[in-house]
């Protein structure tokens, strides 16, 4: 606590506060985030406690929430790689080469950000449903993604790319080109120099996009559950069986599930803050 | 390649056509289709009837809910992000990181889980849900709910741009006009204001956009009343569920338009005043 006091102490005397309102602005602040996000968090984090920490296992603990939990979880984990890997290949194309259309190619990579995810739902379901302009071709060849665990990871798959597109952009045009003229004149091929200087230079970078793709579809409810068929158990995410235990009254329930999937936020919210710092000591 | 000379920063140009054919490949597959779906459903039945199912009156009263609620939302958020902007941009507390992660915290949580939390504060089993029925307030499935939700979906969009870009601009012009006598609101109307415009239209754009297409947690806390509690997403989930496709596509047609032009001007904004907006968005 002293410490703390005379850390404070020596930068108060240098510089007076100059500018005006900010007990104002930050008291505001202090108030509005706690009555709309601090409060009615602390409402959910609560609730399946009542209970006990036996109570919440219990809710957790049934085969068809530990279900819905791996498919929310694992399907948002495959498609945050595959986001990670088609973003790797966008950004570079983006950043590194020059054609007509690029400009366009670079304000779509936004549309699954600005695009409404009911409306993502319902377009992905109409064009992977077995007569769709997508889904009749992949059933020629015995595929099928709707209403299938497979429709969750193409759902998953669309709301991550920007993630993953956009983390990695500014840093591969802030980067510089001088590693990679001296792999040159050291020999390396093209593709080493890719593979084995720019690409470990941009793994930081990389990881935070594909935490951040992976957090958004772990989420994500709106554009899945059109194309998913909701089968309990197979194809049915964390986020509906919420909304289903909600319409049976089941509160602790939702609340119980609500927790985990907000402590996996909160996980990874702290992951993506030790991953910048790990990218600006590396930058 | 022997005797030519090759720029050592740049792919062959075997290796560059093939990754431009993947970029522009999978963004055509995973972006362009959905949205081109959307229009040609829409449009399956002819334009008459897309405009018919616009102008019916349970979507023209979901039209005038969704703008009504992000109405509310946009500005409220708007004035808490310039609020958050000012106490830490322009001034020095302790506590500041932990502030500004409490204030990205709603990115990270499940939409679904945005709408649990005011289930539990407001709903019938909830916190305050017994005092609510004995006073015949209505929050849950009613307007205030729905307000609630958006603004808690939308809650950093204002506050994450504006506070990187004002720290990027610094204290000194505000220092000055507070030196030379300027009050502290026409210092922050005559010099903040006139530096972070472009920065705050770009960010009520994204807020806006993002108030106006939310699902998951309106969907929550909605109640789904056709005509009274539907906001666009959620009458566009109502028509499909139905098997109206045709209504359910014009209405999302509508909300891609909506999302088209946002993009549209995200980018002008971004060519535009690039040096005028946080650092992320440079190009």
């Amino acid at each position: 606590m002293s410490a703390f006091g005379l850390a404070l102490t020596p930068m108060k005397l240098r510089q007076r506060r100059v500018l005006p309102g900010f007990g104002l602005s930050l008291g505001f602040t202090v108030f509005y985030l706690t009555v709309i996000v601090l409060i009615p968090l602390m409402a959910l984090v609560i609730r399946p406690f009542a209970l006990g920490f036996g109570g919440f296992w219990t809710e957790i603990s049934t085969p068809r929430v530990l279900a819905s939990l791996r498919l929310s979880f694992g399907m948002a984990a495959l498609a945050a790689v595959i986001d990670s890997f088609f973003g790797l290949i966008i950004a570079w194309v983006l950043v590194r080469y020059r054609f007509a259309g690029k400009g366009l190619l670079d304000a779509l990579i936004d549309l699954p950000f600005a695009l409404p995810t009911a409306v993502a739902g319902i377009a992905l379901s109409t064009l992977y449903a077995p007569n769709g302009w997508i889904g009749a071709i992949l059933i020629a060849h015995g595929i099928r993604i709707a209403y299938t665990p497979w429709g969750v990871l193409v759902a998953m798959t669309f709301i991550g790319l920007p993630f993953t597109v956009r983390t990695l952009q500014p840093v591969m045009s802030e980067q510089s080109q001088d590693v990679e003229e001296v792999a040159a004149t050291l020999g390396a091929t093209r593709l080493q120099t890719i593979f084995r200087v720019v690409v470990p230079m941009l793994l930081p970078t990389l990881l935070t996009g594909t935490a951040m793709a992976f957090a958004r579809g772990a989420g994500e409810y709106g554009s899945i559950i059109f194309l998913a068929g909701n089968l309990p158990m197979v194809s049915e995410i964390a986020p509906l069986l919420i909304i289903t235990k909600l319409e049976e009254y089941d509160y602790a329930g939702a609340a119980a599930i609500g927790v985990v999937m907000l402590a996996a936020a909160f996980v990874m919210l702290l992951a993506l803050n030790a991953l910048q710092a790990w990218a600006a000591r590396r930058r | 390649m022997s005797g030519k000379f090759q720029n050592p920063t740049q792919d062959p140009l075997l290796l560059r056509i093939f990754l431009s054919l993947v970029a522009i490949g999978f963004v055509a597959l995973f972006l362009v289709l959905p949205l081109l779906i959307v229009f040609k459903e829409a449009l399956a039945d002819g334009l008459g009837k897309a405009f018919a199912a616009i102008i019916e009156p349970d979507a023209l009263s979901a039209v005038k809910l969704s703008l009504l609620a992000a109405g509310i939302a946009v500005p409220l958020n708007t004035v808490f992000g310039i609020s958050a902007a000012w106490a830490v941009a322009k001034h020095d507390f302790s506590g500041k990181t932990i502030l500004v992660t409490l204030i990205d915290l709603p990115f990270s949580v499940s939409p679904v889980v945005s709408g649990l939390i005011y289930v539990l504060v407001f709903g019938l089993q909830g916190w305050f849900g017994s005092y609510l029925l004995d006073h015949d307030i209505h929050i849950l499935f009613a307007l205030p709910g729905i307000v609630l939700a958006t603004i808690f979906v939308t809650f950093p969009f204002v506050a994450r741009e504006l506070i990187p870009l004002m720290v990027d601009q610094g204290r000194d012009e505000e220092e000055a006009a507070i030196s030379l006598g300027a009050s502290g609101f026409s210092t922050f109307c005559r010099v903040t204001l006139p530096n972070i415009k472009w920065g705050l239209l770009y960010a009520v754009l994204l807020c806006n956009a993002r108030a106006l297409g939310e699902f998951g947690a309106v969907s929550v806390v909605s109640g789904h009343i056709r005509g009274q509690t539907n906001t666009m997403p959620l009458h566009v989930e109502l028509l499909y569920n139905n098997y109206d496709y045709v209504g359910a596509f014009a209405v999302a047609a509508l909300l891609a338009l909506l999302a088209l032009l946002t993009l549209v001007f995200k980018t002008i904004l971004e060519w535009r005043y690039a040096d005028e907006l946080a650092a992320m968005h440079r190009h």
